[in-house]
């Protein structure tokens, strides 16, 4: 009991509203996490250094602080994944929570299901210390190794710059990248305002990766904010 | 989004509240008495003390004691207010502080002598203007006054005690009054002159003894008795007729008097308001103008006697006519008038004495039914100033000196024609000089040029030559005939110039007018009646305007005025605004102000004030006729443009308000349906054991709560388009992407139909904001689902057209309802046989965003039917070329 207790991870949820609270404590012990609430940001802080969280909810709309705030203060000592939780669902705030360090943004109402999906995807990454050589996602296999990209079996040739950017995209797989992010990682600090490169290598990545029309996408446009690489689950 | 329009109601309820407030207008309580010292002041404090007790709010505005201990006790317990100090000439004058009782709104205001003139350089030559200033505020006045400055009783007071009466105070001032008759026998009031009862100036004194001598005394007693009795007679009249009729002037008199420039006017208005008076009929004061312009002296005693007419109560009514008689009867007749009073012509002058008669023959044959009165009129104390009528018009010394010129000319060029022709030619060359100049210059240069050249004839060409003795009797006639023939030639061309001139001048009013009102009645803004208003204004009188207009923050001149006001100034044109009436220059109102202000009043409300700065020193009655038009035309205008403003402004309180009402109707309605079946489903779901129904109840829930979160993203949305924030972020996006990831995010809604997705080969990066247009585009998709059966097929098609990006949503379901399709992009706009679900909102913002974007939708009905939403999203660049991929 106390062994299982142990390895029970701790989700730390910052939000005001207590009916919220209540529903993802009880949701995310039936899925076999350890919940522990606060109610504000200073408290929130404080309870994320105490209780050693493996990822935090964090709403954006706190009574003493700005959500994106806390995140601020909590990246100035912690890399714990952070999963925003907001109602705001203008793209710029989004970005800007995502620029400010958080992990993933889903925005309530929320699925159940969609929300413990992305805590999952976050604690796998954090847990990641090495990177895993060979990604797989439905009939797409890439060996990050040795640069091999098949599809249903089929080797598929891409440029240097297209097998960049999936291979950023395989290293977060499962998160959302902003434009900005991608563009940096791939491109180079100075291709900020560049985004139409981003539209044309994700379009030429998309064609590529395909093998018939109406196979579902693995490379996801989040509206306004940036992309997202499906893992196979 | 209506904001800036709002001041208008406001405005027109504080025209409402003023024109409320003047008809609460104050009552007016005279304390009359035959002379001074018969206890007016007395009896007026008597008579404040009572009001004091029965609690009402009294001040002292203005009471003079002369010291009295009686009458400074009766002060006792009242508040006098300070008065104002005014300088002038070094002498320290003390006025009635108008402000000073207008400010706290008393009750009740004491001020005494009623007739006093106001020193130079108050709000109001007089003080009985003050007092109506106060009566129209609301406040009741107590106030003194003798029967000698009554204006209608001054000439009889002056013919009884031949004393001058420089203060008058007009009738019409007491027709609303309450009188009190302050009566003393003269033996007493004798008595109590003789104990220094009375007070009596100094310097006064001799005349006060003349004054004050018994048979004077009983005749203003009986003066003053018998106007208070008319009065009160008046009054019961009133009544009964009040009583009996409808109408106030059911005797149908109605008088006309003619004035004119001559002093000889001023007793003959008198006479007309005493006899309107009795016959308690309204009655006109005509002036006609004819061609021969007035001197300024004369003019300014016509603006005189029109002003007393004005006063006095009358209808002043200036009309223009070459022909005297024709101007009355025109007059007359236009306003049903059933008695003419004109003056009786004074035998002093022969020549007028015969114009004059020859006007009443003219006038009794032409009146047909109309009354005449010819009234024996004494011209009233002021000096006369000579000359009433002017032979000749003015000319400049320069005609004179051209005439004379000319005449030497022809005399000269006679001298050789007359070597050919002998002596008589030389004469009709002299006489058609004489009419050619005619025709050039004014009467009295024609005059001394037809003697000049008779003269020169007779001297130098008649024989004998060089004497003005004629020989032969030929010549003596030729010669007289001459003469007649000359003058009367000068004087008909003259007399023909004089009426062209005066017709040019009538036309140019008449044109000038016609022009403004053409112009105004084309201004659909304040700004644009201001530009007209002040242009023609500054044209016609050759001075800069201005028109004040009340805004936001009080009454302001129009920043696009000519005429700059200060603060002063504008004052003045407050005050104009509040009372309706003119004042500044030229006007009895604040006539100190540097410009006239007219107020811009139409029947409804004063909408502004016109103020000109005239470089003039007196005001011609047309111009002022002319100017007043002007601001009547404007007034009209500006009140036709208020009352559209407010037109549209209670259509879009109206239009706002049925939005409120769909907008309550259709959110209520929504929310509440999807959490009626939340509450519904979670009651089952607590209740129910069984499996199936369980999992069929969280579906109902999930259903709900997703109907909810979209309404609160539409209203979310529409809210963010009517606050204008919605700013298209333009940046470069693969239109497939867009497509795709709109069918996804719809992947419920969508489930069970066909989705064919038409994406032009090589369609090139688009600029848009990839999040509106996702919206805009899964809107437009969830209508379809919306109004079409399930699994009728969707088609989407993205193609360019020219430099536009061309979206295509279309359906196969049985299309739009005709009557929906011109407002098919409204708000709370929904077809009747509507499903459930929608709020009338979704195409209202597929349209706003849209439109943020710079392009535009159309809704149609395909012929193959269904229906067809079109957007268009246009690209003025081409999209940034890519280095080549390495």
């Amino acid at each position: 009991m106390s062994e299982s207790e142990k390895i029970k991870p701790v989700t730390l949820v910052i939000d005001d509203e207590p009916q919220i609270r209540r529903l993802l404590r009880v949701t995310l012990e039936a899925n076999g996490y350890q919940v522990v609430e606060a109610a504000t940001g200073a408290e929130g802080i404080v309870q994320a250094a105490q209780c050693r969280a493996a990822v935090i909810l964090l709403d954006l709309g706190l009574p003493d602080m700005d959500g994106v705030t806390v995140l601020k203060r909590l990246r100035e000592w912690s890399r714990v994944p952070v999963i925003i939780l907001s109602v705001r669902d203008r793209e710029n705030e989004k970005t800007a929570a995502l620029d400010a360090g958080a992990d993933d943004y889903v925005t309530k109402p929320f699925g159940t299901a969609e929300l413990l999906a992305r805590v999952r995807v976050a604690l796998r990454h954090s847990d990641k210390l090495t990177e895993e050589p060979v990604f797989r996602s439905g009939q797409l296999v890439i060996d990050l190794a040795d640069r091999h990209v098949t599809v249903a079996g089929k080797e598929i040739s891409l440029t240097v710059t297209e097998y960049n950017l999936l291979r950023v995209l395989v290293r977060h797989a499962g998160k959302v990248l902003t434009h900005r992010f991608l563009l940096r990682e791939v491109w180079g600090p100075n291709a900020d305002n560049q985004n139409h490169y981003l539209r044309v290598y994700i379009a030429r990545l998309r064609e590529k990766l395909k093998t018939h029309p109406n196979q579902p996408d693995i490379l996801l446009t989040e509206p306004g904010v940036g992309y997202r690489l499906i893992e196979s689950t | 989004m209506s904001e800036p329009l709002r001041p208008s109601p406001d405005a027109l309820l504080a025209a409402l509240q003023n024109d409320a407030a003047r008809g609460k207008r104050g009552q007016l309580k005279i304390f009359l008495g035959m002379c001074p010292g018969v206890g007016k002041t007395y009896a007026m404090l008597e008579a404040a003390q009572r009001e004091l007790k029965a609690r009402r709010d009294v001040v002292v505005g203005y009471v003079e004691t002369h010291g009295r201990a009686e009458t400074q006790a009766l002060l006792a317990g009242l508040s006098v207010l300070p008065r104002k100090k005014i300088d002038y000439r070094g002498m320290a004058l003390e006025e009635m502080d108008i402000d000073a009782v207008l400010t706290p709104r008393p009750q009740l205001a004491l001020v005494d002598e009623l007739a006093h003139t106001n020193a130079p350089g108050s709000r109001h030559p007089k003080r009985w203007q003050d007092v109506l200033e106060l009566l129209d505020a609301g406040i009741d006045v107590f106030t003194t006054c003798n029967v000698q400055h009554i204006e209608s009783r001054a000439d009889t007071v002056r013919q009884i005690t031949s004393a001058e009466i420089r203060e008058t105070v007009p009738d019409s001032v007491l027709d609303t009054a309450e009188i009190e008759l302050i009566d003393l026998p003269p033996a007493e009031l004798l008595q109590r002159l003789e104990q220094g009862k009375v007070y009596v100036p100094e310097r006064a004194s001799a005349a006060a003894k003349n004054f004050f001598r018994e048979s004077n005394l009983t005749a203003l007693r009986e003066l003053a008795l018998r106007l208070v009795a008319d009065h009160v007679g008046g009054e019961t009249q009133e009544y009964h007729r009040a009583q009996t009729s409808a109408g106030p002037w059911k005797t149908g008199h109605r008088l006309l008097v003619a004035v004119s420039a001559s002093p000889f006017s001023e007793p003959l208005i008198r006479w007309a308001r005493r006899m309107a008076d009795s016959l308690k009929c309204p009655w006109l004061a005509v002036h006609v103008e004819s061609s021969p312009e007035l001197g300024e002296p004369a003019l300014a005693r016509l603006e005189k006697n029109l002003a007393l007419a004005r006063t006095l109560g009358a209808e002043v009514i200036a009309t223009t006519d070459e022909n005297l008689v024709r101007g009355i009867l025109r007059v007359a007749q236009q306003h049903n008038v059933s008695q003419i009073i004109v003056g009786k012509p004074s035998a002093a002058n022969w020549l007028e004495w015969w114009r004059a008669g020859s006007l009443l023959r003219q006038l009794t044959r032409q009146s047909g039914n109309i009354d005449l009165h010819v009234v024996r009129a004494e011209k009233s104390g002021a000096p006369e100033t000579k000359s009433p009528f002017r032979w000749l018009p003015l000319s400049g010394w320069k005609q004179y000196a051209a005439v004379l010129g000319v005449v030497t000319a022809v005399g000269l060029a006679n001298i050789g024609l007359m070597q050919l022709t002998g002596p008589r030619v030389p004469g009709f060359v002299f006489l058609m000089a004489v009419v050619i100049l005619a025709l050039f210059v004014g009467r009295g240069p024609v005059f001394l040029a037809g003697a000049a050249s008779a003269l020169a004839w007779n001297y130098f060409f008649l024989p004998p030559r060089f004497t003005f003795i004629i020989q032969s009797t030929e010549d003596a006639v030729l010669f007289a005939l001459y003469f007649v023939v000359a003058i009367v030639l000068g004087q008909l061309v003259a007399r023909i110039r004089a009426q062209e001139f005066a017709e040019r001048h009538r036309e140019e009013r008449a044109t000038a007018l016609y022009q403004l009102s053409r112009e105004l009645s084309q201004a659909g803004t304040r700004d644009e009646v201001v530009w007209q208003l002040t242009a023609e204004v500054g044209r016609v009188l050759n001075a800069p305007a201005a028109v004040v207009l009340p805004s936001n923050r009080g009454l302001a001149a129009h920043p696009d005025s000519p005429l700059i006001l200060t603060e002063k100034e504008l004052n003045v044109a407050s005050w104009v605004f509040e009372h309706r009436q003119a004042a500044g220059k030229f006007t009895d109102n604040l006539p100190g102000a540097d410009a006239l202000h007219l107020p811009l009043a139409s029947e409804r409300a004063v909408l502004g004030v016109l103020s000109v700065n005239p470089p003039l020193r007196t005001l011609s009655l047309s111009q002022r006729d002319l100017l007043e038009a002007y601001a009547r035309q404007a007034a009209l205008v500006l009140d036709r443009i208020a009352l559209r403003a407010a037109a549209e402004q209670s259509k879009l309180v109206a239009e706002s308000e049925r939005l409120s009402n769909a907008l309550l109707n259709s959110i209520s309605h929504e929310l509440r349906t999807p959490l009626a079946a939340i509450t519904s489903a979670t009651n089952t779901l607590v209740e129910s054991k069984n499996g199936e129904l369980k999992s069929a109840m969280v579906g109902e829930i999930q259903e709900a709560a997703a109907r909810l979160n979209r309404l609160v993203g539409n209203l979310l949305d529409v809210t963010r388009l009517e606050s204008g924030h919605v700013q298209a972020k333009l940046e470069w996006h693969d239109i497939d992407d867009l497509v795709q990831t709109t069918i996804r995010s719809l992947q419920r809604e969508l489930s069970g139909r066909e989705v064919k997705v038409e994406i032009e080969e090589k369609l090139p990066l688009a600029r848009l904001d990839f999040t509106l247009m996702q919206q805009a585009l899964s809107n437009l998709l969830l209508n379809v689902t919306m109004h079409t059966p399930p699994g009728t097929a969707i088609s989407v098609q993205a193609c360019k057209e020219g430099k536009d990006l061309v979206l295509r949503v279309a359906d196969q379901g049985q299309g739009l309802p005709p009557e929906l399709l011109p407002k098919l992009f409204e708000k709370f706009v929904r077809a009747a046989n509507a499903p459930t679900g929608g709020s009338g909102l979704g195409l209202a913002i597929v349209k706003g965003f849209v439109e943020a974007h710079g392009g535009k939708i159309t809704a149609e009905n395909k012929l193959s039917g269904g229906a067809l939403f079109t957007i268009h999203l246009p690209q003025s660049e081409s999209p940034p070329m890519l280095e080549t991929p390495a």
